[in-house]
């Protein structure tokens, strides 16, 4: 054999990478003071003009809060959070009365999502692709609005959602990640602030792409947003949701759920990148990303598909999960979790089977780099009922350097006898051997690296929208860009 | 023209190449023969710039410009072509955008323009003609799942698509079935020229048959132990090394 054939690449010292989200937007805010109390929530609850049920039910999510611990059982270790240095109020002074048509806008805000590649003016948007801009606390501005009320598909700021359809949000919020489910989601429902809600009627096929991008700008700031899709009977949407936030040396904590509802026949496919800021080589700065996003596929044979490509945050908890409550009824787990720096994500997702036939798959793509942690936890639960039940698991991991570690974790928990559940795990370096075939074809180390790691995630990455899949893979790219050499 | 003076390289504290001098003209193509272990790969690599070899003596000059301190990647830029005795598994990554990046980025350290879709396409169908690889083979992942005799043809492949200026031969031939080895062959024939040189090594006359060679030297012990024509191929086929290097071997 050749020399050097069992090397594995990229053992040497970790550099920390340029985050090119890092610049702060200099635009005078409006806070609600820092820290958590019914005040507080009074304080959110009536800037959004909201009705008095909603206050009800935010004070009855902050007194399950205040009773719950936080989550310990993640392998993520950061000191503990004081919930009372936080803003959970955060406002651009400009936007006060909520969005405008994008006419009104504050010019420094479009600037600001000009600068992170998602221009909000319809002429030179993406094609096919409405956004929704949420800055800090609230939705800022949201495009083709008509034309997707054309097509009876409501696509808006939550907090427009919960004046103009209560009864939609009154039936669903809550109904997939009740208040009661973890501290974090519990909090969530006493603070959010904005996310977008999602309405596709009756045998509708959503007419664009619908993508929402999320911002943290203020300094000790907490982003609660809260999104709820519903997709009615026969109907279709493809959802994409993208993150950034400025470098700054304090963690800033991202608390958002999200719960997906479809109905008999009809799909979701919700994709995120989310490329918040990472913290440093040191793992200081970053934020803390803990969130709560589960679907509840309650219609015969409806579909859910989570897809997402993770390589920011300091610490992410996350685990997107499909309840599969209809017969029939199928759900899909696709993650690229990317740590690098000393980044730690625990990140999975649970499949619980419920409904007969129902079919899950998980596929699960690890990449550490530098001091980077990732751990995939997952939960395949086959209930009683779910006769016939079937989910396949795929679980990779991919090692480039000595200082990162990958962990699985998956739990399975069958309780009826013809279910077929299968798990796979692998885990790979990036070999020394690769790297030099790469190079004799005249490609840098920074281009082969983002070659092999793209070839690693593939079966993933193909599955997100087109528009995004090529964004994807160079996000994949740069972000690994100083993890080599 | 390459010229490889006096090389000495380590592994691990273990001397490989001895003192190996070598030049190969523009226009030429040389043959090196050798026993297992003698250090034929292992001059390929330090050629290329792989890491992991200490070089403690010696220099080795690419039209009259040392490459020893350049990356991999920069001396394939300068024209320098590898076909791996062993072509490596890339996993998920896709053989024709595999080609396609190579090639530009060839190009663009070059100063020439990246080539567009139908460009790129027009280059690889030819050579894919050239060397009777079938439509749908570069779909595949790089190397993945490929046959011996597959891995050596998407060698040639490579070769003709990046038009390199002097190409190493690594074993190309170990593999192939007879009609293969016509193939490659042919593939390397039709790029010999006046300003491409080779080095071609083999274990086995017979590629020397389609490929002729205006060069062959016998590699042992870390050291070109003899020099000679076509027929140094025959004798060495007819004989064996011990009777035609002697304890060399
Ligand atoms: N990383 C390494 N550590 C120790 N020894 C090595 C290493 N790499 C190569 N060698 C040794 O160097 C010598 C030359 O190896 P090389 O692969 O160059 O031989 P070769 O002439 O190409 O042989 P073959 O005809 O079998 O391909 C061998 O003895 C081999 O074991
Ligand atoms: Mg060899």
């Amino acid at each position: 054999m050749p020399a050097m054939s069992n090397d594995t690449y990229g053992s040497k010292e970790a550099t920390s990478g340029d985050y090119q989200y890092g610049f702060a937007t200099d635009i005078e805010m409006e806070y609600a003071p820092k820290g958590l109390n019914e005040d507080i929530i009074r304080f959110i609850s009536a800037k959004k003009n909201e009705p008095e049920w909603m206050l009800e039910w935010r004070l009855k999510s902050y007194k399950i809060w205040k009773s719950k611990a936080e989550p310990k059982w993640a392998m993520v270790d950061y000191p503990p959070i004081d919930f009372n240095d936080i803003y959970y109020y955060a406002a651009p002074k400009s936007q006060e009365d909520g969005p405008k048509s994008l006419d009104e806008v504050d010019p420094e805000l479009l600037r600001t999502y000009e600068k992170l590649g998602i221009p909000l003016h319809e002429q030179e948007i993406l094609a096919g692709v409405a956004v929704d801009a949420v800055f800090d606390s609230v939705s800022v501005a949201t495009t083709f609005k008509d034309k997707l009320a054309e097509a009876g598909v409501i696509f808006c700021p939550i907090s427009e959602a919960i004046q103009e359809h209560p009864e939609l949000i009154q039936k669903y919020l809550g109904s997939v990640v009740p208040q009661t489910d973890n501290a974090y989601a519990a909090l969530n429902g006493a603070v959010f602030t904005d996310g977008s809600f999602v309405y596709i009627p009756e045998g509708v096929r959503c007419p664009m792409e619908l993508s929402t991008y999320f911002r943290i700008n203020a300094l000790n700031t907490g982003q609660f947003e809260r999104t709820l899709i519903i997709a009615d009977k026969g109907s279709y949407v493809s959802y994409l949701e993208g993150c950034t936030a400025p470098m700054r040396d304090e963690n800033q904590l991202h608390a958002a759920v999200v719960e997906l509802v479809a109905l008999d026949d009809a799909e979701i496919k919700y994709s995120t990148v989310q490329n918040w800021y990472p913290g440093n080589e040191e793992g200081k700065g970053g934020i803390y990303n803990f969130v709560t996003k589960r679907a509840d596929c309650i219609g015969k044979n409806s579909k859910v598909t989570w897809i997402q490509v993770e390589t920011g945050s300091a610490i992410t908890w996350k685990y997107p999960s499909c309840i599969l409550t209809g017969d029939g009824s199928s759900g899909k787990f696709l993650s690229v979790a990317v740590t690098r720096l000393k980044q730690q994500a625990d990140t999975g997702s649970k499949m619980i089977h419920i409904g007969k036939n129902t079919k899950s798959t998980i596929i699960s793509k690890g990449i550490s780099a530098e001091r980077g942690e990732n751990t995939y936890r997952g939960r395949v639960a086959v209930m009683n009922s779910a006769k016939g039940a079937r989910n396949y698991t795929q679980c990779d991991s991919m090692l480039i350097g000595n200082n990162c570690a990958a962990h699985t974790v998956p739990y399975i928990d069958v309780k009826t006898s013809d279910a077929q559940v299968e798990h796979e795990a692998t885990t790979s370096k990036i070999s020394e051997e690769q790297m030099f075939y790469l190079r004799q074809r005249g490609m840098t180390e920074e281009d082969a690296v983002s070659m092999i790691v793209n070839g690693f995630a593939k079966d993933v990455l193909q599955e997100l929208p087109m528009e995004f899949a090529v964004e994807a893979q160079k996000l994949l790219g740069i972000t690994l860009e100083n993890s080599v050499g | 023209m390459i010229e490889i003076k006096n090389l000495h390289a380590r592994v691990d504290d273990k001397e490989i190449l001895k003192g190996l001098s070598l030049t190969i003209p523009n226009g030429e193509v040389h043959a090196i023969m050798g026993p297992n272990g003698a250090g034929k790969s292992t001059l390929a690599n330090v050629i290329s710039g792989k890491d992991g070899y200490e070089i403690t003596e010696g220099d080795i000059l690419f039209h009259g410009q040392s490459v020893l301190e350049m990356e991999p990647e920069e001396r394939a830029h300068l024209g320098l072509f590898l076909a791996f005795q062993y072509p490596v598994e890339i996993p998920g990554v896709n053989s024709m955008t595999f080609l396609r990046t190579a090639l530009n980025a060839k190009r663009k350290a070059n100063g020439e323009a990246e080539l567009d879709g139908a460009e790129f396409l027009r280059i690889v169908k030819t050579a894919m003609k050239n060397l009777k690889i079938k439509d749908d083979f570069l779909k595949r992942s790089v190397n993945v799942g490929f046959s011996g005799g597959e891995k050596k043809r998407f060698e040639i492949l490579q070769m003709q698509v990046l038009s390199p200026t002097f190409a190493v031969l690594d074993e190309t031939d170990s593999g192939l079935d007879i009609d293969a080895l016509k193939v490659v062959a042919e593939g390397v024939n039709m790029l010999r020229d006046p300003s491409r040189s080779f080095l071609v090594i083999t274990h086995y006359q017979r590629l020397l048959d389609y490929i002729e060679p205006d060069v062959v030297h016998i590699l042992a012990d870390g050291k070109i132990q003899k020099t000679g024509d076509k027929n140094l191929a025959l004798e060495l086929e007819e004989k064996g090394y011990d009777a035609v290097i002697g304890d060399a071997a």
